[in-house]
């Protein structure tokens, strides 16, 4: 058996997947100005995780997906109603809802049926991404054929397909999130729908959540919806580029955190979220460092940016 | 479950309820002051950072006297840590073009992935104690020694007292700031108090309901008292008791049923407060429209 | 009566018009920004719509566009619904209403104008791009397409929000305070541009803060005061007595002598 193949491998491409999966949604989230929005949908499926597994007892990838995508919706949907009902800014309806299904999830966990499997708080926040073995492939030649892909660990063969499915409505609604993210109202006068956008997106990063979350927990969900995205909205002013380096980020952070995990033989995702973290403030640094020594640039016509950045619904 | 609501279910398991309880009525009027500066989500990141300052704290209290499991040591440490959380939040806001909810985000992540990194190296060190470490995660009163209950109680105790004396000027800084600092208050010096109390908060909050959920308590009754009341005393005061209730049903039901995590229990108990107030309350969003508009004067 | 009555125009309102109100109110959260306005805009028309800051100006181009509901009364654009007519509707929002960190370039923003002939989920493609350049070109913008919005001064992103909107190629036009922070080669542009429209037979409303302008540029006159305070011919309407009862007689005299009213 080569270890590689067996024990690495399948652990990195389900972190390379997960955060491809993760970067696509976040980063329109962190644009957006949403980022909590995914700490609250990754803390929010675990009550549908814990009940699926609960109605159907056994740990399956199918209804604990589907109760997972539901709490998330339900979660999104109870924060809507309580920051209308209570009148609240959006931060402290999101800090309610996410923390009161979260704590649901975690009693739901301590009941006897829950207890007798391998389902814990530690795995819902930082997830079994060493438990992923892949014996079938015995050498490296054994990965050109395409069936043995099918054979893969559960996590992955969930995670490809909904990086790929994100990715296509991505490319799909491109023009559309562009427009309804920069200017809702516009949106709404050129016959779109903001709020029909905007629940899509909340959709589509529920499901990147749900996908990842059982593979890597619900901490690294939320490293590698925000932490690319923040690196890469340091590095460009274009929409499309912002996303690509998204994408890039996550999987360099995914790569250099699953690597120093396996030498330091510490927790995988916990290591790729610190990674994650590092990473942004690493990219802050250099930024700086680089705008000091930059002269400032003269070009005609070019005012100073004079643009208030206002506070936008939905934002903390 | 009676025996654990009247007290008497041993007098360890009465001191750290005590103690909980009083965390409750702490976090209340924190939670509003936290509320009315819109930072509802900033005590996120700062129970999050906490985990890799008590992995810290337990590894140099190892080092140093070679038994790594004190309370008073591991919540500095914890406290520490969530203070550079907070300023971490608050560097890469002013130094980027991040915004505050990403900055949050990120700090909060990569915090906690920094914790579990150390959880995790602690877990395959050959000394007894570090099994306990991530009780800290959704909190646990059960089994709690005596001496900690007392450091906890006394600890919230005085957060109690201090929120109480200082509660016109924490008024102050929090509705018109620069008002304040023309009226010549120290408001920079408040604003540290303020943030202070919110880190106290959090840390004494780490035992009982643990850093995943320490939020909640801060959001959960200051939000209720809102739909009750717009004046900030009575807001305040509300908050406290809000909290306090619900930390103690939540300490008590999981003093009494086996296997009831601590923490949640407290977060339910207060959403449930929550939920009761929502529809009944009289500042809670009228359900049909006034008859009649007044039109303008 | 009250006096502010009489000095409503109550001339009966036309069912058709390029933007006809009747009886409209916004209100939020149970405060009145806008009380039982009626307003007709004559075809062609420059129409300023002024008042004090508060006096609910945007919350009628709001509500005119159906962005907000309505607490009372009716609007129609174009003889239709405001949900109906709005592909024959430009718009130019106030700048403070988008967040201008976002990743967009100038020509990303002006093509956002031809979004609604794409449909959804059709790509942006290299005619929509050139028809934006063109737009650009026209509020002498072209050399910026490429630039990030943030980058530019005020001035510079209200003459690309003017050219999104030019670029809709509507019959009427409604504009939130575009003159607000704007250089004088940028308000050159503008009013050129306001003028072109007119010309071409479109009517236009413009949000307008400046009552020392507000006469040279607009033929016709909406003065809000929450209420409808005066509409009409900019001559008629822009009078002392209106422009005190607008502003709660905050003017001093010496102000309105400086306007020449």
């Amino acid at each position: 058996m080569n270890p590689f193949l067996a024990i690495d491998l399948p652990a990195l491409l389900i972190a390379i997947a997960a955060s491809v999966a993760c970067a696509l949604p976040g980063s329109l989230l962190v644009l957006r100005g949403q980022a909590l929005l995914g700490d609250a949908l990754s803390h929010m499926v675990l009550p549908g995780i814990v009940v699926a597994f609960l109605a159907t007892g056994r740990i399956a990838s199918g209804p604990m997906l589907l109760g997972a995508l539901a709490a998330g919706l339900v979660g999104a949907g109870l924060i809507a109603l309580v920051r209308r009902a209570a009148k609240l800014e959006a931060s402290a309806a999101m800090g309610l809802v996410f923390t009161v299904l979260f704590a649901l999830g975690v009693v739901l966990l301590e009941t006897e049926a829950a207890r007798k499997v391998d389902l814990d708080l530690n795995h819902a926040l930082y997830g079994h991404l060493e438990a992923a073995l892949w014996l079938e492939p015995r050498a490296w030649s054994d990965l050109a054929a395409p069936s043995i892909w099918l054979t893969a660990p559960r996590p992955l063969l969930m995670l490809v397909p909904v990086a790929l499915a994100l990715a296509v409505l991505l490319v799909l609604a491109y023009k559309e999130l562009r427009l309804a993210s920069f200017d809702p109202d516009y949106a709404t006068l050129q016959g779109f729908r903001p709020r029909l956008i905007d629940f899509a997106l909340t959709a589509a990063t529920t499901l990147a959540a749900v996908a990842a979350f059982e593979a890597v927990g619900s901490i690294l969900v939320i490293a590698l919806l925000t932490c690319p995205a923040a690196i890469a909205r340091l590095c460009t002013d274009r929409l499309g580029a912002h996303i690509g380096f998204s994408v890039l980020f996550a999987t360099i952070i995914a790569v250099i955190g699953y690597n120093s995990a396996a030498q330091l033989e510490t927790s995988g995702s916990g290591t790729i979220a610190a990674v994650g973290g590092l990473a942004v403030a690493l990219a802050v640094i250099v930024r700086r460092l680089r705008l000091r020594v930059k002269p400032p640039v003269a070009s005609p016509g070019n005012g100073p940016n004079t643009a208030v950045r206002p506070l936008r619904p939905g934002s903390a | 479950m009676l025996d654990a609501l009247l007290l008497s279910a041993g007098y360890n398991a009465a001191v750290a309820m005590i103690g909980a309880t009083l965390l409750g009525v702490a976090a209340g009027p924190v939670g509003v002051f936290m509320l009315l500066r819109r930072r509802a989500l900033l005590a996120d990141a700062a129970s999050h950072a906490t985990l890799p300052g008590i992995v810290l704290a337990f590894l140099v209290n190892l080092w140093l006297t070679g038994e790594g499991r004190s309370l008073p040591v591991l919540l500095a440490g914890a406290g520490a840590a969530a203070a550079l959380g907070v300023l971490a939040v608050q560097a890469l806001q002013a130094n980027s073009r991040l915004s505050g909810p990403t900055a949050i985000a990120v700090v909060l992540s990569g915090a906690f992935g920094l914790g579990v990194v150390g959880l995790s190296y602690v877990q395959t060190l050959p000394v007894a104690g570090q099994a306990g470490l991530d009780q800290f995660l959704v909190g646990q009163t059960a089994g709690m020694r005596l001496a900690d209950a007392y450091l906890i109680a006394g600890v919230a105790a005085v957060l109690v007292v201090v929120i109480a004396l200082l509660f016109k000027e924490l008024r102050l800084i929090a509705f018109d700031p620069e008002f304040a600092a023309a009226a010549g208050w120290p408001v920079q010096r408040l604003d540290l108090l303020a943030n202070g109390l919110l880190l106290a908060t959090v840390v004494v909050g780490l035992t009982s309901v643990g850093l995943v959920l320490i939020v909640a308590m801060l959001i959960i009754p200051a939000v209720t008292a809102r739909l009750w009341t717009q004046k900030l005393g009575r807001m305040a005061l509300l908050a406290a008791a809000f909290g306090g209730v619900s930390a103690y049903l939540g300490a008590a039901a999981s003093a009494g049923i086996h296997h009831l995590p601590t923490g949640a229990t407290i977060v339910l108990a207060a959403a449930a407060l929550f939920a009761v107030s929502l529809p009944i309350a009289p500042l809670s969003r009228p359900r049909r429209a006034p008859t009649a508009l007044e039109p303008p004067v | 009566m009250s006096p502010q009555i009489h000095l409503v125009n109550r001339a009966p309102i036309p069912a058709q018009g390029p933007l006809v109100a009747h009886g409209l109110s916004v209100v939020y959260n149970g405060k009145p920004a806008l009380w039982n306005v009626d307003f007709a805009a004559p075809a062609g028309a420059l129409v300023g719509v002024i008042g004090p800051n508060g006096a609910g100006k945007s919350s009628f181009i709001k509500a005119a566009l159906g962005l907000v509901p309505w607490a009372s009364g009716w609007a129609t654009l174009l003889g239709e619904a405001p949900g109906k007519s709005r592909a024959r509707v430009g718009y130019v929002p106030q700048r403070a209403s988008v967040d201008w960190d976002f990743p967009a370039s100038a020509l990303d923003v002006v093509a956002m104008g031809l979004y609604r002939k794409l449909g959804w989920f059709r790509p942006v493609n290299r005619r929509t791009k050139e028809a934006a350049r063109a737009c650009l070109e026209r509020v002498g913008m072209a050399d910026f397409a490429d630039r990030p919005i943030g980058q530019l001064s005020g001035g510079q992103q209200q003459r690309v929000f003017l050219a999104r909107a030019l670029a809709q190629d509507a019959d009427l036009y409604l504009m939130d305070e575009p003159f607000a922070g704007v250089d004088a080669a940028s308000e050159q542009v503008l009013i050129s541009a306001l003028l072109g429209l007119q010309a071409a037979g479109k009517t236009v409303l413009v949000v307008h803060h400046d009552l020392q302008t507000a006469p040279d540029y607009f033929d016709h006159a909406l003065i809000l005061a929450t209420r409808a305070v005066a509409s009409g011919p900019m001559a008629e309407v822009f009078t002392a007595e209106t422009l005190q009862e607008a502003y709660g007689g905050r003017l001093a005299p010496s102000q309105l002598a400086a306007l020449a009213v």
